[in-house]
């Protein structure tokens, strides 16, 4: 590949030397050992040995006593497990849907040559460079019964105004939805803006020449044609869910309660603070193959069909 | 022809106070003001004295403006028996960061550069899969992964023992933590800078073997004075990505050094005590001070940093 460009004979030639540039290449494989290794032995050995170490019934350290699919059994049996589930059905449906109605109602309207676009946008985005941790704390403030919405609110004047999330078993999961859309939303907008910007100009003249209103061209003919971005961001969004930990942790570490468990706190209980590994690899295990339903569909029409990335 | 269409065409004529315009602006203000209520209640609650708060509410603007929960918080906020504030956190986190910082930059950018320019067999495999392992959930590697730190440890131990050396430890230490943050930045970070070095003139690279440069020849002095916007980005997606992180914080580290972000964590949400929200907030707003201000001064740059994750390579 280096040589071409130069005449044909030596092209040929080049290829047919071709194991002197193995040598050569030495160079560049061993500076991807750290890559190499890190591929064979955290993302492949690490999952791998995850898996396998989920049918044993490890307690406080891996041994290798098998014990079939028990500890998954024992999983589907627990409760708490059960609700978290539950509970990532619930927050991961609903933080899918918004994310990506609001990610594009904003994407929208910020593409409508606004001025102040560049404000809008570094305020709307400002929450994704924060953690989970900061987020969450700030909500579980704002939230707080006592000082925040619910109080100002009753001091409105309806004194019988409830909005309690994060002490309220039924609605908590809503509280730290309103966190996670804040903090998220910037981001899925960022994402459908640059696939709107990246949309020929002569669509919209097409689209004014036929008589459709703004909002139905968006809605009826850039939706679909996005459907990469789109597509992208089901993807970032998805991956997202399913790891959702430290916003928990921060705003209710999973109260009150049980009833804002999530899959990724049980598995961290179980491997870190009660001593039962076997119960938290075969809960990880289950995360991995959630993460890859979404992911290997994904992987398969984004990368199947061309064998270069 | 041309004064003739001149209306209809180019960019629609509106008057400033038209109804759309007047809802879209109303609506994008709303949602702008929602967005930025959580910086303005973090920023007034920690203004104000302990008895303010409990007269108001979260959105009431301080009568009174005390900086004295932003020195506690800072200096003398509890967790557990450490009662030196959020300091000892930051600067864990600073010596957390610096070295994660360079190390998964020289690692990624020499990954990115040999994937794009010498590939090798399997070069395209191994990128797959560290791009697949990006979203592999990291709770599935994390015990395993204390055990490849431990080993790594007593590996380092028998090495260093033979050169007479004391013993190395790497799990439950700073550098652990680095190593981890280097691995889990690996995957975008090589694809950020993949992506750059292809999408650099092939010639460039042509003319630079025809002259005899190697695989350091040509990274040192030509790819790396090109790629210095891209550095800039990766740095941008780094400082925050690692300021941020908590899960490998509370795993791999020990409570002395545990990062700013756990820190915080076990100061607000520590059961012992009378809440003090003001110093909360304060150190909420401290904790959220350095990716704030990284993301505010970088403007596009960061936004070009979450898109390259996204674009596909």
């Amino acid at each position: 590949m280096a040589e071409a460009g130069l005449t044909k004979p030596l092209a040929t030639e080049g290829r047919a030397v071709r194991p002197v540039r193995l040598l050569r290449n030495a160079t560049s494989k061993v500076a991807s050992i750290p890559m190499i290794a890190t591929v064979l032995v955290i993302f492949i050995g690490c999952s791998l040995w995850t898996v396998v170490y989920s049918f044993t019934d490890s307690k406080l350290l891996p041994r290798e006593r098998w014990v079939g699919l028990d500890q998954y059994e024992r999983l589907w049996t627990t409760d708490r497990w059960l609700v978290s589930i539950g509970n990532l059905a619930v927050f991961g449906l609903l933080s899918m849907v918004f994310s990506l109605v609001i990610g594009f109602a904003l994407a929208a309207m910020l593409d409508r040559k606004i001025r102040f676009e560049n404000a809008f946008r570094t305020i709307i985005l400002y929450p994704f460079a924060l953690s989970f941790i900061v987020t969450g704390l700030v909500w579980q403030w704002i939230l707080n019964p006592d000082f925040g919405v619910q109080k100002v609110v009753r001091d409105l004047g309806w004194t019988s105004f409830t909005f309690d999330p994060l002490y309220t078993d039924s609605i908590v999961i809503y509280g730290i939805l309103i966190a996670a859309l804040w903090q998220g939303t910037g981001l899925v907008m960022c994402l459908m803006l640059a696939g709107i910007r990246g949309i020929d100009e002569d669509i919209w003249k097409a689209s004014r020449v036929e008589g459709i209103g703004v909002w139905k061209t968006y809605v009826v003919i850039i939706i679909p044609m996005i459907r990469p971005v789109i597509v992208t961001a089901v993807v970032i969004i998805a991956s997202g869910i399913v790891k959702v930990y430290d916003l928990v942790v921060a705003q209710t570490s999973g109260g009150p309660g049980n009833s804002s468990q999530m899959p990724a706190l049980y598995v961290m209980d179980k491997m870190f603070l009660s001593q039962n590994l076997a119960q938290g690899f075969a809960a990880s295990t289950m995360m991995l193959v959630t993460v890859a339903i979404v992911l290997i569909p994904w992987a398969y029409l984004e990368f199947g069909g061309k064998s270069r990335g | 022809m041309a004064d003739l269409t001149a209306g209809p065409r180019g960019p629609k004529p509106r008057r400033a106070f038209s109804t759309p315009n007047i809802v879209l602006y109303g609506t994008l203000i709303i949602v702008a003001a929602y967005y930025a209520l959580p910086l303005y209640v973090m920023i007034v609650t920690s203004l104000k004295t302990m008895p303010e708060i409990r007269l108001g509410n979260v959105f009431s603007p301080p009568i009174e403006i005390t900086f004295e929960p932003w020195v506690k918080a800072w200096s003398t906020a509890c967790t557990g028996i450490n009662c030196d504030g959020l300091s000892r956190g930051f600067w864990n986190s600073v010596q957390i960061l610096i070295p994660s910082l360079i190390l998964s930059i020289a690692i990624s950018s020499v990954n990115g550069y040999a994937l794009a320019n010498w590939k090798y067999r399997g070069s395209e495999f191994f990128f797959a899969v560290l791009m697949l392992g990006a979203f592999i959930p990291y709770q599935v590697m994390l015990y395993p992964i204390v055990l490849v730190l431990k080993n790594l440890g007593d590996g380092l131990t028998v090495i260093s023992n033979v050169l007479g050396f004391g013993d190395v430890q790497i799990y439950g230490t700073l550098s652990g933590l680095v190593v981890v943050h280097t691995i889990f930045g690996m995957p975008i970070l090589t694809l950020l800078f993949r992506n750059y070095f292809s999408s650099l003139p092939e010639e460039l690279f042509k003319a630079a073997r025809v002259d005899g440069a190697g695989f350091w020849g040509i990274f040192f002095k030509i790819m790396l004075p090109m790629a210095l916007p891209i550095f800039v980005v990766a740095m941008i997606l780094q400082v925050t990505g690692i300021w941020n992180d908590f899960l490998f914080g509370v795993i791999y580290t020990k409570p002395d050094i545990y990062p700013m972000t756990v820190q915080l964590n076990n100061i607000v949400n520590s059961v012992q005590g009378v809440k003090e929200y003001n110093v909360n907030m304060a150190a909420t707003l401290l904790t959220g001070l350095v990716p704030l201000t990284i993301y505010f001064i970088s403007g596009k740059l960061f936004v070009r940093g979450i898109a390259a994750g996204a674009v596909k390579g």
